[in-house]
């Protein structure tokens, strides 16, 4: 198995049409065949070992990623908002590699031993750099190949890298996608950044399924909206922060974007509210909501469109609650909810996320694979399943809060926070305390009429129980989120740790 | 007789076709143009597909049985038709699948 399979078969049957960029001048797909082929020549005649990407979303991603798929080396995205000590630092791990990057990481990595590196400009006006093209259909079908190396996003600790294997990849885009099912005019705007692995996902899907690939270079809300318009994008990805940024500036444009049919978003918490006015300002569009990780080739469970659908227009309260839901497993994947001893959770009690199928990979160059004698990988993200099998996420275990000994999820608390109008945003995290080892504590984005503490320490007694009132309210402008879009609760443990609780 | 899992990849021996398991495990019948199919790249090609077994396979269709036990996806498209067991497989109906991105 080969990710080339993929390219291969979308060349066969829909080489012509336009696979990346403007459908007046964009690249087709035996343009990107041939592209992927230089590249691979390139990366045979080198002493490369990795193919590293360091660039915003642009017309050199497939072409690396198909390129070092038929070369049979790693492609390796890494992270150009990094510090330079820390870009520097996973560019050495991937040494010696061939390093396709933007004119500025260019320069930032050039003393960086065993690194051939290319400005993609260049690059792509001249993908062969001299070098013999590879032979059609000579990529090596080896299924356990190392196809892609993630640094995961690293909340907590260094970076590690997760390593998807050919097989991984190729089993989630045909167990997700049917082949050629996108119409002549469908288009997808990729915005997340080429480093997350919806990217990498996407990039395959879109490729398989025969639409093109609208990038967006850097992500502003109002571009993000101009491009959507100029290109007759269908379908777009979002990370939930970025959905709530387009959202506020179509609300503030006074504009719906009509030509959307789908918008899928995921990797990190989305709020209902959000969630609710987006479904008006895309008043066409099907949504879909995923949840998976870097670890899982991404998606393993996921809310589609006719459960938004259902969902929203429910009566039923526990219905309708769903929407905040990360849907059902994926064909071919398992899901399993456990307590701490291992046994099975009860539907409806929370415990940690454990998933199993071709596509989960669970493994990391540092430490090997952590898939358990059966397959199972713990994704250490707590959550349950209910009575209708959808699953729910509460946060990463290292985020829960144990006050007195009872494990909270920040998660079941900044929902029912959520539930007041005036709250935009909620994060709960614990905080040392001399007498509960950890107490709740909140920060709050709020719009006037802004609620008071006392009145959100009501809210959250009345809709969970008196130990989840948090001991800390604090009003904020904003929450930190990192650049692909997670909340990082740590962050905010540490700000408030250095002044605790008083008691 | 072959032994099926999910990502083993077979070919034709008597037409272009080749196909890869999505679903299904465990020894089977796995025949195209009538002859028996063999691990890709493992078997030349030699004759030609049987008159009742010649209707052709379609890129990126998935076909399965009956019994919905088996299933597989067509990465090459060739003249013969695929069967399990001597029963011809048929192009599944596309359910939508739920797309994530």
């Amino acid at each position: 198995m080969n990710l080339m399979m993929l390219l291969e078969m979308a060349v066969t049957a829909m080489g012509d049409r336009v696979a990346l960029g403007p459908l007046d001048r964009g690249i087709t797909g035996n343009r990107l065949m041939g592209d992927a082929a230089a590249l691979a020549g390139r990366l045979r005649a080198s002493a490369a070992e990795r193919l590293v990407l360091c660039d915003e979303p642009g017309a050199v991603l497939p072409v690396a990623l198909f390129g070092a798929a038929w070369a049979g080396v790693p492609y390796v995205p890494i992270n150009y908002r990094l510090p330079d000590d820390g870009l520097r630092e996973l560019a050495e791990r991937a040494a010696p590699a061939l390093v396709l990057a933007d004119a500025s990481s260019a320069d930032r990595l050039a003393t960086v031993d065993g690194l051939d590196i290319v400005e993609r400009d260049g690059f792509l006006a001249d993908p062969a750099g001299g070098a013999p093209a590879a032979e059609p259909g000579d990529w090596p079908m080896d299924p356990d190949a190392t196809a892609v190396l993630l640094y995961t996003s690293g909340t907590s600790g260094p970076p590690k890298a997760a390593v998807l294997r050919h097989r991984h990849l190729v089993s989630y885009v045909f167990g997700t996608v049917e082949f050629a099912s996108a119409g002549p005019d469908e288009a997808h705007i990729m915005a997340v950044p080429p480093y997350h692995v919806a990217s990498v996902s996407a990039q395959l899907s879109q490729v398989y399924s025969g639409r093109r690939i609208v990038p967006l270079p850097k992500f502003d809300p109002d571009a993000w909206i101009d491009e959507v318009r100029a290109q007759g994008v269908t379908h777009a990805m979002l990370v939930p922060t970025m959905l709530a940024r387009i959202v506020d500036a179509l609300d503030r444009r006074g504009e719906t974007l009509d030509t959307v049919r789908f918008v899928s978003y995921g990797g990190g918490k989305s709020h209902r509210t959000v969630v609710e006015r987006a479904l008006e300002v895309f008043p066409a569009a099907g949504f879909s909501h995923a949840y998976g990780l870097t670890e899982t080739s991404s998606t393993v469970c996921v809310m589609g469109p006719d459960d938004h659908r259902r969902c929203a227009a429910s009566d039923d309260p526990a219905e309708r609650a769903r929407l905040a839901s990360a849907g059902r497993p994926l064909p071919g994947v398992e899901v399993s909810v456990r307590c701490g001893d291992g046994t099975e959770a009860d539907t409806g009690a929370a415990g940690e996320i454990w998933v199993r199928g071709e596509q989960v990979a669970g493994e990391y160059s540092e430490g090997g694979s952590q898939l358990d004698g059966d397959g199972w990988f713990c994704t250490r993200d707590s959550g349950h399943l209910d009575e209708a099998g959808y699953l729910w996420v509460h946060g990463r275990n290292d985020d829960i809060i144990i006050r007195g000994g009872e494990n909270m999820s920040p998660g079941e608390i900044e929902d029912a926070l959520l539930t007041h109008p005036a709250v935009l945003d909620a994060a709960a995290f614990g905080v040392p305390s001399r007498e509960w080892g950890e107490e709740v504590a909140v920060c709050v984005v709020t719009r006037s009429p802004a609620p008071t503490a006392g009145e959100l320490r009501d809210l959250v007694r009345a809709r969970l129980r008196s130990s989840r009132v948090p001991a800390r309210v604090e009003f904020v402008e904003d929450l930190p989120y990192n650049d692909t879009g997670k909340l990082l609760r740590r962050e905010l443990r540490r700000r408030f740790t250095a002044d605790p609780v008083p008691g | 007789m072959v032994e099926l899992r999910p990502g083993a990849r077979f070919q034709s021996t008597v037409c272009a076709t080749e196909v890869i398991v999505v679903k299904g495990t465990g020894s089977a019948e796995l025949t195209c143009g009538g002859a028996p199919m063999a691990a890709a790249g493992s078997a030349e090609r030699a004759g030609e597909p049987s008159a009742d077994a010649s209707e052709g396979t379609l890129l990126g269709k998935r076909y399965g049985d009956d019994g919905e036990t088996v299933e597989v996806l067509c990465t090459k498209a060739g003249e013969g038709s695929l069967a399990l067991g001597g029963a011809p497989l048929a192009v599944k109906v596309t359910k939508p699948l739920p797309a994530s991105d």
